[in-house]
Formats: structure tokens, sequence, C-alpha cells
């Protein structure tokens, strides 16, 4: 006999989505156009500003250098002013916000170096501006590989909402640590593991499909 | 339309200092196909960036249409841009966009409205015979379909130049040629004036009314077509006009000149232009009783003008063949005595 219910694994299922969910658009929100910026502020890039790219990059850096485990340690002070709480559900998608905007950033910006430099030389030959050649050319010619960035990231996320689990924070993974291994209850481990699967499967999935069909139409 | 003076380039990377232009000076006049031929390194790429200033002179000013290119605002800059289309040896288009997408993209940054775009990019694809491919993506087309498209583009806003960056260096011969063909119709109708910068002397030789030759920088020889193929001057210049004007004497023939007793000469005639209508040759055979015999003859047509290059053994008395050699030098004929 395991030590949870049906629905309270739905109620984890939820949860996770929920986090997963406004992480990743938040993060995305800010991720794409901090990835954007750093394309285009690199030497070499179409607005080229040395100060911007590497006060951007080295933040970038140093977030990125911290585990998510420490990060939603470390900053739970911040947690705590911006939800007013460090514990839940809301308080995990704040550390999960800050710590993949940089990774969405780091990808985005190696997805729009893939672009054809001579498309980029191109665009400038028209006398488009520097927000057309970011919307005509820039995004255009690295959807594909950006859904592959999102979906990259989507992953990443779910790995971290588990940890999120460590502070209350619901989910698939608080089910799995506080039932799982703290009841040591093979059962819902197994379960849990099952269900992580499936979810990678099918956002790897979904994000190839798109992604193939973005080059392709 | 385009003159550039005087300009300079220096690209500073990473402590080495490379001087890509050193002092180049050019007129394209309204109108005009204008090659520029070098080898790679010569600066050709940075100097036909200049005319739309993807490249800025280190000194020097670009003038386009009138305007000084470095005293423009950027906004100033883009709409002088759109005067100028570009096309590329790799072609650069959007891999994500159709065809008829791709031609329309100057169109839509400039908010032209749909209707309009939709009538303009049908008739550019009729103009480069593409009107089937219309909804192709351009990795299912060739080499020659992607520059046609290219080309499209590059005419969507009527510019008043184009400039050819290696057009047709990823070419088949036959494609290349069929690409020369439509430039040609470009300037003829549309008057736009083409700027070409190749390695290949074939694309000046088809298109081209004007020709300067690059080194190291600098442009060592420049003019008419017709005046630097018929005397070309420096050294690279004569090899790459040799790659398609075949004016040597082969040897064979050299081996069977035989001139000791004076009695016949062997001589290497141009004919540039009218000359090369006239019966020059049989004039001075007959009037001093010569006997010539023809060992090598090349024609070559530029631009309506032709340039021929003959070889040829005269036989006669040792004043004969004097006189016949100064009767033809007389009538502006290029003679060259050829010894072994």
């Amino acid at each position: 006999m395991m030590t949870i219910t049906g629905p309270q694994i739905i109620k984890a299922i939820i949860e996770t989505l929920q986090m997963v969910s406004i992480s990743l658009a938040t993060g995305a929100l800010f991720g794409i156009p901090l990835g954007i910026l750093l394309v285009i502020t690199k030497n070499g890039g179409i607005v080229k500003n040395k100060a911007v790219f590497s006060v951007l990059n080295n933040i970038i850096n140093i977030v990125r250098s911290l585990p998510f485990i420490i990060l939603l340690v470390a900053i739970v002070p911040f947690t705590r002013f911006v939800v007013g709480t460090s514990i839940g559900t809301r308080a995990a998608i704040v550390p999960l916000i800050v710590y993949i905007i940089p990774y969405i950033a780091r990808l985005v910006e190696n997805s729009l170096l893939e672009v054809n430099s001579g498309i980029i030389e191109a665009a400038e030959a028209m006398g488009a501006t520097t927000i057309q050649i970011i919307w005509h050319f820039l995004l255009p010619e690295a959807l594909g590989s950006l859904i592959l960035t999102l979906t990259t990231a989507t992953i990443g996320l779910i790995g971290a909402t588990a940890m999120a689990g460590t502070v209350g924070g619901g989910g698939i993974g608080d089910v799995a640590i506080s039932y799982g291994y703290q009841r040591f209850d093979t059962g819902v481990i197994v379960i849990t593991v099952l269900i992580l699967i499936i979810f990678v499967q099918v956002i790897q999935s979904l994000g190839n499909i798109l992604a193939r069909k973005a080059r392709r139409h | 339309m385009i003159e550039l003076q005087n300009i300079q380039k220096v690209f500073n990377r990473k402590d080495v200092v490379v001087e890509a232009l050193k002092g180049v000076s050019l007129t394209v006049d309204k109108g005009d196909i204008f090659g520029v031929i070098g080898f790679s390194g010569a600066g050709k790429s940075t100097l036909i960036r200049m005319v739309n200033y993807l490249e800025r002179p280190t000194s020097g000013e670009v003038i386009v249409d009138n305007k000084n290119l470095g005293k423009l605002t950027s906004k100033e800059l883009r709409d002088v841009r759109k005067q100028i289309g570009m096309i590329f040896q790799n072609f650069n288009l959007l891999e994500s966009k159709t065809v008829f997408e791709n031609v329309a993209i100057p169109l839509i940054l400039n908010h032209t409205p749909k209707n309009e775009i939709e009538s303009r990019v049908k008739e550019l694809l009729e103009f480069v015979d593409l009107e089937n491919k219309s909804k192709a993506y351009p990795d299912e087309l060739s080499g020659g379909q992607k520059q046609r498209v290219g080309i499209a583009r590059a005419l969507a806003t009527n510019p008043l130049i184009l400039l050819c960056d290696e057009a047709t260096s990823a070419l088949d011969p036959q494609t290349t040629d069929s690409i020369l063909q439509l430039l040609k119709k470009i300037n003829k109708e549309y008057n736009i004036t083409i700027l070409i910068i190749t390695h290949e002397m074939n694309v000046i030789r088809e298109v081209c009314n004007k020709v300067a030759v690059m080194e190291n920088g600098k442009i060592i020889e420049q003019g008419d077509l017709i005046d630097v193929f018929g005397n070309p001057k420096e050294e690279t210049t004569k090899n790459f006009v040799r790659t398609v004007v075949h004016d040597e004497v082969p040897q064979i023939i050299l081996n069977e000149i035989n001139n000791e007793d004076g009695k016949s000469k062997v001589l290497k005639l141009k004919f540039i232009g009218e000359n090369s209508k006239k019966a020059i040759l049989a004039e001075a055979c007959s009037k001093f009783n010569i006997q010539p015999n023809i060992l090598f003859a090349n024609v070559t047509e530029l631009q309506g003008n032709i340039l021929g290059h003959l070889i040829v053994e005269l036989k006669g008395e040792k004043e004969d063949i004097e006189k016949a050699h100064e009767f033809m030098r007389d009538r502006n004929v290029g003679t060259e005595e050829v010894v072994k």
C-alpha cells in the first residue's frame, strides 16, 4: 500500500506544471531579449557595445555558476521580499525565474550566433534598421534553433522544480522527496520517476516537432 | 554615380594592422557596367563595401548619387542603401522564407502596402524567370536560381545601382553566362548602374564596358574595356587578359621560324576596333609584293568591339618586308616582331 493517494499525485503534477510554465514564460520574457542584446552588442555585432556586453556577460556567468540548490537558499531574502514568503509553490517560482533567465539568455545567444553573418550583411545592405534586422532576419532564421533552446530550458526547469521541493515548493519533486525518500516508499519513487520521464519525453518530442515545422513550414 | 576618392582602409585586428585599401580612386558613370578584377586579397570585397558603407573608409570620400556618405545620418544612410541593391557570392537568402518572401523583404522593410508587394514580387519573379518557384524554399533551388532570387530581391526597391560581390564565383560556366546575360538585361532595361567585382576575366569580357585591375589594395590599371584588353600595361593585367584572350605564340610555330636569310619576318599583329574590319594586311602585301603566311589567329569580341590577334610570316625581299611592316604600323596596327 502506497503512502500517498491519486489526487495527491495529480495535485503535484499540476504544481509542477505551474512552476514550469510560469517560470518559463517569465524567463523567456527576459531571457530572449537579453540573449538578443548579447548578440548585437558583441564584438562584430550590429550595434557593438563593449560596456553593455561585458556587464551582461559577467552577470550571466556569475548567476550561472551557482548550482540551483545553492541559489535557492542564497536568494531567500529576495524571494521573501518579492512574494512575502520563502515556502511553497509561489516562493519556489522566484528562484526558478532567477535561475532560468541567464540560462535562456545564453542559449538564445548561441542560437542567434548560428545565423549566417552574410544574411545580416544583406539586411544592412537593404537599409534595415536594428529592430528590423532582429525581427525580420535574425529571429526567423534562428526560429527552429530557438524552439530547441526553449525545449532544453524547459527540461532544465523540470529538474530544478524537483529540487525546489526541498523548500516545500510542492510538485513531483516534493512528493518524491517527502514521501518516497524520507518515508522509504519505493513505489512513490518509481511513480515520480516515471512521471518525470514522461514529462521530458513529451516536451522534447513536442520541441522537435515544432522546430522541424519552423524550419520547413 | 559612384565616386571613390582616395580611399584608405586599415583594419586593426589584435595588434595586426592590415592595409586593405591604399588610396583607391574610382569613378563609375551612370549606365556603366564597371568591373573590378583582382586576385583574392587584393581588396576588392572591401572596395565594393565602401559603396554602400558596409565598410567605412579610414580616410577618403565616398560619393554616391551626389551624396557624401560620410556626412549622412544613419537614417539618411539607410535611405541611400535602399537605392543600392547588392548580390553576393553565397546569395545570402533567408533559408526560413520562401522565394516570394525573400523577394518581398525589402518592400516589407519599406512598409509597402500588401497588394503592391504582391504585384511587384510577381513582376520581379517573372523578370528573373522564376515565377513558378514562388513558393519554393532556397534549399530547393539550384545555385543559379538562388542568385536569380538574390537579383530579384536586390531590384525590389528600384535601385539606381546594383553591386555584385563575386556574384557568379560559386556558379558553373553555363549558369554564370545566364546570370551575366540577366545583368546586361537589367542594365539595359532598367538603366541601372552596375559595379561588379570578380576574379574571373570572362565575367569582365562578357558584360563590362569599363574595368579596373586591383592588386595589393591599389588600382593598378583602369579604363575602357577595349583599351585595357588591347593594351594591358601591368604584368597582372596581362596575366588576366591572357586568361581569355590568347595571343601567345605557340612553341611549335616558334620552332618553325627560319629567317636567317632575311627574306622572311614573323610579326604579331594586333587589330583593335575599326582596324579589324579593314584589309590592312592584304593591302600591305599586295602593295609591297609580300606573301603572307598566317600562322595563328584569334578574334575576341568585346562589347561590340573587335580585338584581333594575328601571327603572320611575311615572305619577300628584305626591303619590302620592312616597308610593309611600316605601312601597317602607320595604320595603327600593333606590330611586334616574333623572334625565337
